[in-house]
């Protein structure tokens, strides 16, 4: 997936979406961040995911953090090789390593995520 | 605390101009990491790690009862220190509850503190509060030095390249003045990470330049600077106590496996009579705790047997040596009996091995 084509949200996670069905993860600045992935918790098929609240967790050796929704929807697929292996989303976290797909019950929501260029300006000014 | 505030190292520009991740600690602004906390704890552990910890206080006692005074705020025999030992020490309150961890030096130049970073002003206190009787004081030299751990397998080596003394016949726990570069340094066989290594206080002027020759003279072994990522990773293998986490004011030594610090014996120190209670009672135990599945156990999760609550995770991490999550946790003597225990970890109960600590130990010894 070509990050410049993502929607983000303030808290780093990218949104692909591609008619009603949302691809999400979570951007490569977060995976920097983060450092030393251990372990991933996704939610399973058929559970219903609240825009900005948290859907899933992942953990490094130095902390938890939640994954929030940058839409909601019903999850109808996740990525079980990303939840076996978290390094995946650590070496490629905008194909490979994307999280979960969902069926997106109210698409105009989108418009309100940040495009590509305003979330590498929101990180610029978060590393400093 | 803002930033504005935080106290800085004299490697503090060092640290920004290569990437390290600065966090607040203890009121100084140090870096948790500059690549990654596995490979630097892994650098350590195989090779050699290098660690500002010019945050520490470091505090040099000086007059005829400078070694009565210490006996009486701290709970270690100071007076069995033979010349160039060092000493693992507490500070308790009168209620026997721990004010700080600390190593009490016998150095060539007098009796010496280093203190944890964030208890300094505490110490401090302390040691004023029961100064009264004896001809002695304190300079606080916490801002005048610098502190470097130069920890691993490959840590003598590193250390001793630029230092006149021969390194290599300091035993543990011991250290011997000398000059670094040319100018006049300490060198102590201690560390906080279960590796075989030295700490190095030179002055302020001399750091960068120290830490630099340190980094150029462990280049051949494959040195990387280290952060309190990694250090925290380390010391919690090793099982050594980390303030904040296994001990604070509302815990006594005896609960955390701390007893051997204390010497009942030596004589009237602060906190005696408590502490006498505290080791026929010490209420708590410190175990370590082992989980197969993947989930963290973090500090303050519950720790249950048979559904109920007798305990608290007090450090919990992924053991990068280990590769599993590992726990230490503070429980209820008769619980610490139990072989398995629960941790709930966010809402979900994990199960635990009881396991024995340390959770690692370096396979030679030295000194």
């Amino acid at each position: 997936m070509d990050p410049t084509t993502l929607k983000f949200t303030p808290t780093h996670e990218w949104v692909h979406l591609d008619g009603d069905v949302a691809t999400l993860g979570i951007s490569k600045f977060a995976v920097d961040q983060l450092t030393d992935l251990i372990v991933i918790e996704l939610p399973k098929v058929g559970a219903t995911l609240t825009k900005g609240k948290p859907f899933g967790e992942v953990e490094s050796v130095k902390a938890v953090s939640d994954l929030y929704a940058p839409l909601g929807g019903e999850v109808i697929e996740i990525n079980d090789a990303v939840a076996g292996d978290v390094q995946i989303l650590a070496e490629d976290p905008y194909t490979k390593g994307w999280l979960v797909k969902i069926k997106v019950a109210d698409t105009t929501a989108l418009a309100g995520l940040l495009d590509h260029d305003a979330y590498q300006a929101k990180v610029a000014d978060e590393a400093h | 605390m803002s930033a504005e505030v935080l106290l800085k190292t004299p490697l503090h520009d060092w640290h920004q101009a290569h990437k390290g991740r600065l966090v607040e600690f203890g009121g100084w602004s140090m870096p948790v990491q500059y690549s990654t906390i596995v490979e630097e704890h892994t650098a350590v552990r195989q090779r050699v790690g290098l660690f500002d910890i010019s945050h520490m206080g470091r505090l040099k006692f000086d007059g005829p009862d400078a070694l009565a005074w210490l006996e009486k705020v701290t709970t270690n025999h100071v007076a069995r220190l033979s010349p160039g030992q060092i000493q693992y020490s507490l500070i308790v309150d009168e209620n026997g509850g721990m004010l700080d961890d600390i190593l009490v030096y016998n150095r060539p130049d007098g009796l010496a503190v280093v203190c944890n970073a964030s208890n300094r002003p505490k110490v401090l206190a302390q040691f004023e509060k029961y100064r009264a009787g004896f001809d002695a004081h304190l300079i606080d030299q916490t801002f005048d030095t610098a502190m470097i751990a130069v920890q691993g397998p490959a840590g003598l080596a590193t250390a001793q390249r630029h230092f006149d003394a021969t390194l290599t016949d300091v035993p543990y726990y011991h250290c011997t003045s000398g000059t670094f570069l040319g100018v006049p340094a300490l060198a102590s066989r201690t560390g906080y990470t279960g590796e075989d290594g030295f700490e190095l206080i030179v002055p302020n002027d001399q750091a960068e330049a120290a830490w630099n020759a340190l980094l150029d003279a462990g280049r051949v072994f494959g040195i990387l600077p280290a952060g309190l990522g990694a250090r925290d990773t380390l010391r919690f293998e090793a099982a050594m106590p980390l303030y904040g986490h296994e001990m604070d004011e509302t815990v006594n030594p005896y609960a955390v496996g701390l007893g051997w610090a204390v010497k009942l014996k030596k004589g009237a120190f602060v906190g005696r009579e408590a502490l006498t209670r505290f080791k026929a009672n010490p209420g708590k135990a410190r175990v370590g705790l082992a989980f197969d599945g993947k989930r963290i156990p973090r500090q303050g999760y519950p720790v249950k047997l048979d559904g109920q609550v007798v305990g608290v995770v007090t450090s919990g991490t992924f053991s990068p040596t280990l590769g599993q999550p590992l726990a230490m946790a503070s429980v209820d003597l008769a619980a610490s009996k139990s072989s398995e225990l629960v941790v709930d970890v966010r809402g979900q109960d994990e199960p635990a091995r009881v396991v024995p600590l340390p959770f690692y130990k370096r396979s030679s010894t030295h000194g």
